[in-house]
């Protein structure tokens, strides 16, 4: 068996399998754990806490003004590289053939030149954002390995497939085993470190809006 | 048999002119990427060259290779330096059959001992002793071996021969192997295809001529000349691909307009060869400009590497069971410690209670 149908086999089923359990244990680990009990009376009703909730999803995503001058870089890289990614990982024609295999159906895609001027917004905004991590002297002290190993496992499919597409290092069917193989760490990095923030983000803002809601917070 | 004769001298007798035998040269120069300065030198090689034994062992094959090889270049100036070698044994081009045959082959190797150069298309059988391909009586594992074993090199023709091929593919019921997994102490050349591209064949053995020894080889043992770029380095549809315009069926739109056939399965990116510069039947077309994408045939077990017409980055998902298996659990360990996270606040609680 070559590496490539190493990668592109038993080990996607099994990283697969490693992302599917480790999702599940995260999220009803996390849903299940006992409630602080709110023994203040409800400032609005039920129905408002769910708008409540609803409204601070989307109201997060937006920093508020007075906020804004002082986070503008991370403000601006922080969205760049998710939308940059997200472009990468599904409008990539491959890419997208490769999901289709999973889930059965496809879409269109884009150029690959466009996918490569994203892939390169999006590597350069990584490794601006890992700089700053390492010189901002706050950043740093509450950094955690949890951090530099999510970072290097979302930038490496990224690296290697630049490497892949570029024809660079070894023969192309070997690099391209590499960048599966190094989408495959992702997958199971993912339910154990921060990168799990993209399954709970939501979930989380919604929970702090019904509860600021509830209180009669304007959040 | 072999004789005295320089190919200069034959193809003079054949009619060939100066001019078309030097116009052979420079092709052939530039087939293989050398430059222009080495024309001369092929020349010059070639002119000296006295024909060299070859004997072809056929083992399990379709015959394809030799197809390709006969079809495609007679009558061209390089089948008739093909024609000037000197084929001892070759059971589909032999006028001898039985007993004479094998006694030509005998001959031979007994006259050419040590220089002969042994071509092998098909692969060889090794289970329950090799019974289930024997010619005269004998094994081809014992034919290769007993060849094998007085030749100068093996030049390995079509993936069977390279890499085991079709009837390797799984269950590979006969146990068939390729012949550098038996002869290991011979230098062998792999030109593997299915079938291989006769001028590559031809570039082999030119280059073995011209040079006195085999071409720089890849890491499976291809020449590099030939095998050195993927289809898809130097597919004429390339650009469609980096413009993300792909056919999505045969007979769509894509397809008549000659977009990329990635999506279609073309394993182009993953396959080394030359069809897209060397090109089919003198040099007329090759599978993608047919309109059908690559199918890999001359990467080791391409047969068993997922469906042709599946796109080259399918993944293997896994099976919907397992898949549940590990939702189930992920779900069990993750009420455990919900379970026992909820006992130590209760835990907490009661002791702040208290």
């Amino acid at each position: 068996m070559s590496l490539l149908d190493f990668a592109k086999g038993p080990a996607l089923q099994w990283s697969l399998y490693i992302f599917v359990f480790g999702i599940l244990w995260r999220i009803l680990g996390a849903a299940l754990v006992r409630r602080t009990k709110d023994l203040s009376s409800p400032r609005v009703s039920s129905g408002e806490r769910v708008t409540g909730g609803l409204k601070t999803i989307l109201t997060r995503s937006v920093p508020p003004e007075s906020f804004e001058t002082r986070i503008r870089f991370l403000h601006i890289t922080g969205y760049l590289w998710h939308i940059g990614y997200l472009v990468v990982v599904f409008l990539f024609v491959p890419h997208i053939l490769f999901l289709k295999s999973a889930v059965g159906f496809d879409w269109p895609g884009l150029p690959s030149t466009v996918i490569l001027v994203a892939g390169a917004i999006t590597l350069a905004t990584l490794v601006a954002l890992l700089v700053r991590r390492i010189m901002h002297p706050v950043l740093r002290i509450i950094s955690t390995a949890d951090d530099y190993i999510s970072w290097l496992v979302a930038a490496l499919p990224l690296v290697t497939g630049f490497m892949v597409v570029m024809r660079l290092g070894p023969p192309y069917e070997t690099m391209l085993a590499v960048h599966i193989l190094s989408f495959e760490l992702l997958l199971i990095w993912f339910p154990f470190g921060k990168l799990m923030h993209a399954i709970f983000v939501f979930p989380s803002r919604y929970n702090i809006g019904a509860i600021f809601a509830r209180r009669g917070v304007r959040a | 048999m072999s004789d005295d004769k320089t190919l200069a001298e034959r193809l003079r007798e054949r009619g060939v002119s100066r001019r078309g035998f030097m116009k052979f040269c420079a092709a052939t120069a530039s087939m293989m990427a050398l430059p222009p300065m080495m024309i001369p030198r092929i020349a010059a090689a070639l002119e000296q060259a006295s024909r060299p034994s070859v004997i072809w062992l056929s083992f399990q094959e379709c015959t394809g290779c030799t197809e390709s090889l006969t079809r495609s270049h007679a009558p061209t100036i390089e089948g008739l330096i093909f024609d000037h070698i000197s084929l001892d044994y070759h059971h589909t081009l032999q006028a001898a059959a039985g007993d004479a045959a094998e006694h030509a082959r005998e001959a031979a190797m007994e006259e050419n001992r040590g220089k002969y150069l042994l071509v092998v298309d098909g692969s060889i059988p090794l289970k329950d002793d090799g019974i289930y391909s024997t010619i005269a009586g004998m094994t081809n594992l014992a034919m290769l071996k007993e060849v094998a074993a007085g030749a100068a090199a093996v030049i390995s023709v079509g993936t069977c021969a390279a890499f085991g091929g079709l009837p390797k593919a799984d269950p590979n019921p006969t146990g068939a192997a390729a012949v550098s997994e038996i002869i290991t102490d011979k230098p062998i050349v792999n030109v593997s295809g299915c079938p291989p591209i006769p001028t590559v064949i031809t570039g082999v053995l030119v280059h073995y001529l011209t040079f006195g020894r085999l071409p720089e080889l890849d890491s499976l043992n291809r020449p590099k000349v030939f095998f050195g770029q993927t289809i898809h380095d130097r597919c004429y549809r390339r650009p469609f691909y980096e413009r993300g315009q792909f056919a999505d069926t045969f007979d769509d739109e894509g397809a008549r307009k000659g977009w990329c056939l990635f999506k279609l399965g073309c394993k182009g990116p993953v396959t080394y060869n030359a069809c897209a510069t060397a090109k089919w039947n003198d040099g007329t077309s090759f599978p993608i400009e047919s309109g059908h994408g690559c199918i890999g045939c001359s990467e080791p077990n391409f047969w068993d590497k997922g469906a042709f017409y599946q796109p080259l980055s399918s993944g293997i998902w896994g099976t919907p069971s397992a898949l549940a298996a590990a939702a189930a659990a992920g779900a069990a360990i993750g009420l455990g410690s919900a379970a026992l996270a909820r006992n130590r606040q209760e835990k907490a609680c009661k002791e702040n209670d208290a």
